[in-house]
């Protein structure tokens, strides 16, 4: 007995006894469930080796924030709320949802242990929650139905459209909260017509509803409903179980695995495999990923996990400009290709090249590995060291464009992607009218310094760029910094030699940049290239700390060191750009806006992308050379967000972000309304230097003194 | 050749290639500039790279046993320093690699390369031998002495590859306006591979790492048995006593103005001498 009333144990179907038959039912649906998942799991078990077991804690604050938390969600209003409550929803009512089951099998309600006040208080909150949920269907299918979001589209090259099927789940869902509405309500009914005290439903939820369209039916009409609506509920909520594994709804399972393991050091790469030495690599007979089974197991449970909700897609820099490239179908081809190839029933088959099937080699050097995609997607799917371990695989096999083969080549035979001489590395520090104001040393065993500048390629070698290694030298010196570069010595970080796959030039590339490095004995690095950055934070291993140029500005001007003129002109306004591996890949947002705030009269306005959802400029390093099918640049759609921003001035912190919005100014025909700056030119123009020669007098430091004071 | 007649199959004709490369200095990666003395190049800080052509005949060559099977060898004539190339060949694919090396064959002409490749050519059993069409620093010489040499048959410029069957190659060549002419060519030949043929693979570092230890066997002129007297500066007929950089001519044409201005500029003057209908 439930509450005075018969419970569905009490009930026959088809003259069979409820508990047998919902035996029966948990019985098939739980083991099919199980059969399912472990087909699910058969790839994952052949898959590559990956270590995700390390910082439990780290991993389940994570799972806290990310998980229960619904961090991510919030970063699109309105798919993210409806996300927010169905998925606290879903939590409250899980427990309904087991006792339901269970009251079926056994006629004892769960809920009868609770104390009675706990007891009420559930009761409201699931009848709400089962409401809410209820909504959210009817709100996402109509989004679904008539809304059509862009980023759900499905071009009919990559395959079908899965609305079909969000339908289907969203409906499925929908009935499972009706039936359980349908359930409270009869029951209430029930209780009503043999003078029972009724159970309390909360007003104007789902079961309330219910219970008044039900008020005038007999008690014979009220027991089949009930009767019905629990059968009808227990077989929804099965067939479910069941049917998720098969779509895009199997994230309600492997979610909170999926952000348990997920990669916990941004910008950093995978190692090409998991604990080989460099000699053994040599010896491996196939490096990255070729073959479905190449990814790793973590890798493969992204694809189980992707809910296919287009949010990376609609932030990839390579989609918006029509390269072949989406991370969403990245996903869900393989996925498509694994529930092929890893069939329920029947045989699997392996070892079909990816390349050419699902995937073509455009497709993957299209990246320009800013991570906007993994930023945004809330259940921390990885997509860069998977570009990373196809583009492995891809120079594996010798299948490079030929446009970035030359640059390679160079990198192995001079250290930078251009084939320039070694002894000219330097050269940018010759001219006479710097020299005069500012002495760069190189580091070569006779002269020491506490600081490295490492400069990089493009800085040392590209005429444009070189005033970004000067202007940054300035400030150096302007803070009284001992610093000095590795000038010959010195080779191409190989930050994109790693991430376009070619691993081994990596390697010997950072070898000789880190001897270089630990023989120049200096305590600290400071770069002005965001990807020097990231590859001496992130790539390479004991180095001293780096630092990159914005941060010891805004630093110094803190303290005083540095101090600034006001701009000239009043009349412009300026916006900052962030660079990917500033940003993004390295949490640098405020020190390069705090400089620039700093600067007297200097008006700022923020893009419509910025931050952590800034739009990347097109792709640094190696992406110079390589050649995209696009429809328009990056750049120029990133120049334009300026230019709609009200700004005149692009101020960037990183050297490749300058070629292409220099570039994509005189693309999109915005040559004399719109300039790109660095910022280390910006503060060398700006800077207040004192007068050689004049001792500034005590009056004068008094004076700086106290304007010290104000500041 | 080892033609196996019981099938047409084009994998079981097992054909055996030669590929005659050459190290040059890359110019792409060099600054090239004359010596003091104004009569070689200035070779301190220069780096080398496999002859861009010679690549492109290695990679056909792979294509070619990728298809109708058979071993690829690389071959140069030159020092232990040109091992680099041959082992940037053998990480590219070729299954073997050979260094012929003599103090005799120094300062050899076109023909005396060829002599020596001639008599290497002879203790094998190679079906056919590519050259690249040239050497960067090279004249286009030594793929038609060395089939003459041979008594082969030799085409040059050639631009793509057929094996017919074991006896013959269906091939084309590169003439002027771009055409191409097709000929059929009897086994064993020598070929000229012209640029554009394919496109060669990438070679990572890790191929390279691999075959870093694999021993290049080395010929001189007693396993070879050429006569030294045949080959190297004393038999040279070509020396080279000069090197010049052209001075640089008029006809450069800066074009000043607005951006709408200079296109407008460049289109009449495009044209003005016919690159433009």
């Amino acid at each position: 007995m439930l509450d005075g009333i018969p419970s569905a144990a009490q009930a026959t179907y088809w003259s069979i006894p409820g508990p047998v038959l919902f035996s029966v039912i948990a019985f098939l649906g739980l083991a099919c469930f199980a059969y399912i998942v472990a087909k699910r799991l058969t790839p994952l078990l052949r898959a590559e080796r990956d270590v995700r077991f390390d910082r439990p804690l780290l991993r389940l604050e994570r799972v806290f924030k990310y998980w229960l938390g619904q961090w991510k969600h919030p970063r699109f209003r309105t798919a993210g709320t409806i996300h927010i409550l169905i998925f606290a929803s879903f939590l409250i009512l899980a427990f309904q949802a087991f006792s339901l089951l269970i009251v079926g099998i056994s006629g004892d309600a769960v809920i009868g242990r609770f104390s009675e006040a706990a007891g009420h208080a559930y009761g409201v909150i699931k009848d709400y929650a089962a409401t809410v949920v209820f909504l959210c269907m009817v709100i996402a299918a109509t989004r679904r139905i008539v809304f059509k979001p862009a980023r759900y589209e499905v071009p009919a090259k990559v395959g079908k459209a899965h609305k079909a099927d969000a339908i289907f789940l969203l409906a499925l869902i929908a009935t499972l909260m009706a039936s359980e509405g349908l359930i409270e309500a009869s029951k209430a009914a029930l209780q009503a017509h043999h003078g029972l005290p009724v159970g309390f439903l909360a007003v104007f939820s789902l079961p309330w509803m219910m219970n008044h369209a039900l008020a005038s039916t007999s008690p014979a009409t009220l027991w089949n409903v009930y009767r019905g609506a629990y059968l009808v509920d227990v077989l929804t909520f099965y067939f479910l179980l069941c049917y998720r594994p098969f779509g895009i709804q199997f994230h309600v399972e492997t979610s909170l695995f999926n952000v348990y393991f997920a990669k916990l050091d941004k910008g950093t790469v995978k190692p090409v495999k998991w604990g080989l030495t460099q000699d053994e690599l040599d010896n491996v007979k196939s490096v990255g990923v070729k073959t479905f089974e190449d990814f790793t197991w973590k890798h493969m449970l992204d694809f189980y996990s992707c809910a296919d909700c287009g949010r990376c897609s609609d932030q990839c820099p390579a989609n918006a400009v029509g390269r072949p490239l989406s991370p969403r179908f990245l996903t869900t081809k393989a996925r498509d290709y694994s529930f092929q190839h890893y069939p329920i029933f029947g045989a699997t088959g392996n070892g079909t090249p990816l390349i050419g099937s699902i995937y073509s080699e455009d497709e993957i050097w299209s990246c320009t590995t800013c991570g906007a995609c993994e930023e945004e997607c809330p259940l921390l799917i990885e997509y860069i060291d998977k570009i990373v371990d196809l583009r492995r695989g891809m120079v594996d096999d010798g299948n490079v464009p030929k446009s970035l083969q030359k640059p390679l080549k160079a990198l192995e035979s001079r250290g930078n992607p251009y084939g320039k001489m070694e002894k000219k590395r330097a050269e940018w520090t010759k001219s006479a009218d710097f020299q005069a104001s500012c002495n760069v040393p190189v580091l070569n065993g006779s002269t020491s310094a506490d600081t490295l500048y490492f400069v990089d390629s493009i800085t040392s070698y590209d005429d444009r760029m070189q005033s970004i290694g000067r202007a940054t030298a300035k400030i150096l010196d302007h803070v009284g910094t001992k610093f000095g570069i590795l000038g010959a010595a010195e080779k191409d970080s190989g930050h994109e030699v790693r991430r376009f796959g070619e691993e081994t030039l990596f390697m010997a590339l950072r070898d000789d940049n880190a001897e270089a490095i630990k023989a120049s004995g200096v305590q600290k690095i400071v770069t002005a290239d965001p990807h020097a950055f990231n590859a001496l934070k992130h790539d390479y291993k004991d180095m001293p700390p780096v630092e990159h140029i914005s941060q010891l500005i805004a630093r110094e001007v803190k303290s005083g060191k540095i101090k600034f003129n006001p701009v000239e002109n009043g009349e412009q306004v300026y916006t900052y750009h962030d660079p990917c591996y500033l940003g993004r890949h390295n949490h640098v947002y405020d020190e390069p806006r705090e400089v620039l705030d700093a600067i007297p009269g200097l008006k700022r306005v923020e893009m419509e992308r910025t931050r952590d959802r800034a739009l990347c400029c097109g792709g640094g390093g190696l992406m110079l050379f390589y050649e995209p099918k696009e429809e328009q640049r990056i750049g120029v759609l990133r120049a334009k967000m300026a230019a709609e921003a009200g700004a005149n001035v692009i101020v960037t912190a990183c050297p490749f972000c300058m070629v292409n919005m220099e570039d994509a100014i005189k693309v999109a025909g915005l040559e004399g309304k719109l300039t790109a700056i660095d910022l280390t030119e910006l503060v060398d123009q700006q800077i207040v230097r004192e007068i050689p020669n004049i001792v500034a007098t005590a009056e004068q430091s008094a004076e700086i003194k106290q304007e010290d004071a104000l500041v | 050749m080892e033609v196996d007649f019981r099938t047409e199959n084009s994998w079981e004709m097992n054909v055996e290639i030669l590929v005659c490369v050459r190290r040059v200095p890359d110019t792409a990666e060099n600054e090239i500039a004359l010596n003091r003395a104004g009569n070689d190049i200035e070779r301190d800080d220069l780096v080398y790279s496999i002859n861009e052509w010679d690549n492109y005949a290695v990679e056909e060559a792979l294509q070619i046993v990728a298809k109708a099977g058979g071993n690829v060898t690389v071959v140069t004539v030159g020092s232990e320093d040109d091992e680099e190339v041959l082992r940037r060949e053998m990480a590219m694919g070729a299954n073997h690699g050979v260094l012929i090396t003599d103090d005799a064959f120094n300062g050899s002409d076109g023909k005396g390369i060829a002599t020596i490749l001639k008599a290497y050519v002879q203790k094998g059993k190679f079906d056919l031998i590519l050259t690249g069409v040239q050497a960067a620093d090279g004249g286009a010489q030594v793929g038609g002495m060395l089939a003459s040499l041979l008594d082969y048959p030799f085409a040059s410029l050639v631009n793509s590859v057929e094996v017919l069957d074991g006896k013959k190659l269906k091939i084309s060549r590169e003439i002027a306006g771009g055409n191409r002419e097709m000929n059929e060519i009897d086994l064993p030949c020598v070929l000229s591979i012209q640029t554009g043929i394919n496109e060669p693979r990438y070679v990572g570092m890790r191929g390279i790492r691999q075959v870093a230890s694999v021993e290049i066997p080395t010929f001189g002129t007693s396993e070879l048995g050429v006569d030294a007297s045949s080959v190297g500066d004393a038999a040279a007929k070509v020396k080279r006593v000069d090197y010049f950089v052209p001075a640089l001519g008029k006809g450069a044409e800066m074009l000043q103005g607005s951006r709408e201005e200079n296109i407008d500029n460049l289109i009449g003057l495009l044209k003005a001498k016919g690159g433009l209908k």
